[in-house]
């Protein structure tokens, strides 16, 4: 029964696999270098996960095993606490965020359906909704001026080689993804995401009338969608938001 | 779909809308399934955004406290190869429990993306009372008005489960009453969806209660304004 539920939830085959030496230099870095997961390798339970998908995890979380919650920690919590925190821009709030993201996660594992969203993805929108309900409750943020386009980690020196090698990777892609679009669609959908502004809050403070930021934020985000699947479709690049 | 729903769906992924217009895209999520495909795709892309930031690690300990704290909370385990459950089912029918928490599960998947926290808490304990429902019915009153059942449990917590329910007007809701003696009782709103929808019923059904269902303004009515588009037999509970 395990063994066809796991099945049921393997993700759906991906075209365009990622080109094999990049999947080369994975399995050397993940054989070479230990993550937070690796590091444990006594634990044989732990062992077990790190061979399972995502979605499978998902399917043991349902089960009550907080083993797997654990790993899906390890895979996404790096990306998740990311985004929190460029939204809350406080430690403690961003780890408040990323904890009810994963408690949600916890309670709820048992109606994730893989057909609806990817298990990482579904994870950072848990995650990414908690930091929005959050900073809109902040007041401090109401007098602080706008930022567009501010990446202001994007020098700083990586952490560990895989995350060079694969976050890295992945963010000069997403970040050349964004400078491609028009600035005022880029403006749109990264003071959404990342500012944790909505639609309203945007015209007033932008200036400019509610319609024209909504059809920014389509634009940009099924512009970005187009880059991205370009990218994919070339075979450079597989999106991903585990490390 | 019209550009004001593309526009929608986009600000939703990007969690981009205040709380009216949040409620506005889950009825429209609810029942479109071309809506939910779109927003489906456009979530990936969301969330892809979220790579590109890179920032401090959280702290070591976060890990552990995240753990705890789940250790200590509750669950809500829908488990379909529950053995001692399913034989407990047999007057609803393996397919319909299956059918039916499967709607659940969309439900619920809906609930944990689009709502804050407290609300996907209510969603959960109610989603949670309907299977609890379906696990251990007590009798069952069949429908006119659209295919499905009313399954009712031991106690007279009852559970309407319908197959493709019509959509109705904009600005317009489902409301479900409880009929006791020609006295009908607000029992609860539901939005139209495709497939099976598994409704918890407020309140309790007792011996000749008529569940029935109205098409009714937004937000519900005081008592029915029309004739019910949906009723049930009148319950017989031994």
């Amino acid at each position: 029964m395990v063994g066809r539920l796991f099945d049921a939830l393997d993700p759906p085959v991906r075209t365009g696999e990622p080109p094999v030496l990049s999947r080369r230099i994975r399995d050397v870095l993940v054989d070479t270098l230990p993550t937070r997961a690796r590091i444990r390798q006594d634990d044989s339970a732990l062992r077990r996960h790190t061979h399972l998908s995502d979605e499978a995890l998902v399917a043991l979380v349902a089960r009550g095993d907080d083993g797997a919650l654990g790993e899906l920690y390890d895979r996404v919590g790096r990306v998740a606490y990311g985004i929190a925190y460029r939204i809350l821009r406080d430690e403690r709030l961003a780890e408040d965020a990323v904890q009810d993201g994963f408690l949600a996660v916890w309670r709820s594992a048992a109606s994730y359906r893989a057909e609806r969203a990817k298990a990482s993805t579904w994870i950072v929108t848990l995650v990414h909704r908690r930091a929005v309900d959050i900073v809109r409750r902040e007041e401090r943020r109401r007098a602080e001026p706008l930022e567009v386009g501010r990446h202001p980690d994007a020098a700083d020196p990586l952490g560990s080689a895989e995350e060079v090698a694969w976050l890295g990777l992945e963010r000069e892609i997403v970040q050349a993804a964004l400078r491609s679009l028009p600035d005022a669609q880029r403006e749109a959908i990264e003071l959404a995401y990342y500012g944790g502004y909505s639609q309203s809050e945007l015209a007033e403070r932008l200036g400019v009338p509610l319609g024209t930021i909504k059809s920014r934020m389509f634009a940009g985000l099924a512009r970005l969608r187009e880059v991205l699947d370009e990218a994919e479709s070339e075979g450079s690049w597989t999106p991903r938001l585990t490390s | 779909m019209d550009a004001e729903t593309h526009e929608l769906i986009a600000a939703y992924a990007l969690d981009a809308l205040d709380a009216t217009d949040r409620a506005r895209a889950k009825e429209l999520l609810a029942s479109s399934e071309e809506a939910r495909e779109e927003l489906r795709s456009l979530t990936e892309v969301a969330a892809t955004m979220a790579t590109a930031v890179a920032g401090p690690e959280p702290a070591p300990g976060l890990r552990d406290r995240i753990l705890e704290a789940a250790r200590s909370e509750p669950q809500n385990l829908v488990s379909l190869d529950d053995r001692r459950r399913s034989r407990l089912v047999p007057a609803l029918g393996i397919a319909a429990a299956v059918a039916a928490v499967a709607a659940l599960a969309f439900g619920l998947w809906g609930a944990s993306v689009s709502s804050d926290l407290d609300e996907t808490r209510a969603a959960l304990a109610r989603e949670r009372a309907a299977a609890g429902v379906l696990a251990r019915p007590a009798a069952e009153a069949s429908l006119t008005g659209a295919s499905g059942r009313l399954v009712v449990d031991g106690d007279g917590r009852a559970v309407l489960v319908v197959s493709d329910v019509p959509p109705v007007p904009r600005g317009k809701t489902y409301q479900v009453w409880v009929i006791d003696d020609g006295r009908p009782v607000s029992a609860g709103l539901f939005a139209p969806a495709d497939g099976t929808l598994t409704i918890p019923v407020d309140g309790r059904v007792g011996r000749g209660s008529v569940v029935a269902v109205t098409v009714e303004e937004d937000g519900g009515a005081s008592a029915p304004t029309g004739k019910p588009v949906i009723a049930s037999v009148p319950v017989t509970l031994s």
